[in-house]
């Protein structure tokens, strides 16, 4: 087997890193061709010498202080990852307390009453003893007087306490002197202040 | 055997109790992280460092890598060395790093064609003495930065991982998502050119800007 030049330029690389391309045949044409070439030996150190410098690890200066700096940052992000984590640990706590709470409530004889309308605001600045009427297909309680009342005929009295509990929910005009009051919504906190 | 002064990843790579401290890890014994890591940092920091050719970017860079590799030590699966998963890591954030932070700058005019057909020396300056102690003069690393650094990425990349970080064939194909037929192309394109830019002669970039008589060796 013999190869000339640019047989040899290609196969160089494989040559020095006894690459499994370059086989037993391969090689000893190329060993032959060295021995006879000064240009393709040339070419041959020169490479092994690129290697050979770039190889070193004194190429490159690693700047001073760069583990510490490492260290650190690796320390801080440690440190704020576990702060993290305990912050979403405090989090889970609270959404369980929260949850927790809420399944009391739900269950307790402090549960606030589901409304029979959907659209309307349980009052809270009424007087739990004022008396009101409602009537028993009605969704809304008002004051006797009212011209919104509905099935006039079969109204019954109560007090608003009692109402509420029901699920009754104050009527928007007869009432509305006591919604405005209620100022636990910041709706009627900002109506109340205009 | 590999020449003084050259780092191999294969020697802590060695170290039994790499495995296990893995797995401490991985067990949430997060505290051992920096042992696992100290034996690769300073070659994490050059790979960085030949791929970006800046310090700082390189400091940035080796850390973020650092980082990405704790955040993800549960998915290694020891199918590598952990060296290389390093590199790996190391290598696609620098990459990206380039890219984010340098996408206005153009690719190296020198031998930015691809990789098809055959490269064909052009210097046949004898170039056989090689004192080692050449690379603790300063001009010398720098003249050898400056010729890597005029390279394409495509070929730098490889170059970094091969050459300098000694990686096997497989591991730098692996690294780069390339074949392993392009990592060897490419590195004789790589080693090739070099050769060019350094070797003193006639084309050789180094004998016109070295402060160095015409066509005589710095060493």
């Amino acid at each position: 087997m013999v190869v000339n030049c640019e047989q040899v330029w290609q196969e160089i690389s494989n040559y020095l890193d006894d690459d499994v391309d370059v086989d037993v045949d391969l090689r000893a044409a190329m060993e032959a061709h060295f021995r006879e070439c000064k240009r393709c030996r040339a070419v041959l150190e020169g490479t092994r010498n690129v290697i050979q410098l770039y190889g070193d690890e004194r190429m490159i200066d690693v700047p001073l202080g760069f583990g510490h700096r490492l260290q650190r940052r690796l320390e801080d992000n440690m440190q704020s990852r576990r702060r993290r984590f305990l912050g979403w640990m405090v989090a889970a706590a609270a959404a369980v307390l929260v949850t927790g709470s809420f399944e009391i409530a739900r269950s307790s004889v402090f549960r606030r009453p589901e409304l029979r309308s959907e659209h309307a605001q349980a009052g809270s600045g009424l007087p739990p003893d004022m008396m009101i009427v409602v009537s028993p297909n009605g969704k809304i309680f008002h004051a006797s007087g009212c011209p919104f009342i509905h099935d006039k005929a079969h109204v019954r009295t109560i007090v608003v306490r009692e109402a509420i509990k029901e699920g009754y929910a104050p009527c928007v005009r007869c009432m509305k002197k006591y919604l405005r009051a209620d100022l636990s919504s910041p709706e009627s906190l900002a109506d109340a202040q205009r | 055997m590999m020449p003084e002064g050259v780092t191999s990843l294969n020697k802590p790579a060695a170290q039994p109790s790499e495995d296990l401290l893995i797995r401490h890890i991985q067990d949430g014994e997060h505290e051992v992280f920096y042992e696992l890591i100290r034996p690769y940092e300073r070659c994490v920091y050059r790979t960085a460092f030949a791929i970006l050719r800046n310090e700082a970017d390189a400091e940035d860079v080796a850390q973020e890598a650092m980082l990405k590799a704790f955040k993800n030590i549960g998915q290694f699966r020891g199918e590598s060395r952990f060296s290389t998963w390093l590199i790996q890591i190391t290598v696609n954030e620098a990459r990206m790093w380039r890219r984010k932070e340098h996408a206005h700058l153009m690719e190296p005019i020198v031998n930015r064609e691809g990789v098809e057909g055959n490269y064909v020396p052009r210097d046949f300056a004898d170039w056989r003495e090689i004192p080692s102690e050449t690379l603790e003069r300063k001009e010398i690393r720098d003249k050898l930065a400056e010729a890597l650094e005029s390279l394409g990425h495509i070929y730098r990349d490889v170059f970094v991982l091969r050459d300098m970080q000694h990686l096997s064939i497989e591991e730098s194909a692996r690294a780069l998502g390339v074949s392993a037929a392009s990592v060897k192309t490419r590195l004789l394109r790589a080693r090739l050119m070099l050769r060019d830019l350094l070797a003193p002669g006639l084309g050789g970039n180094w004998s016109t800007r070295l402060p160095f008589a015409k066509g005589t060796k710095p060493w």
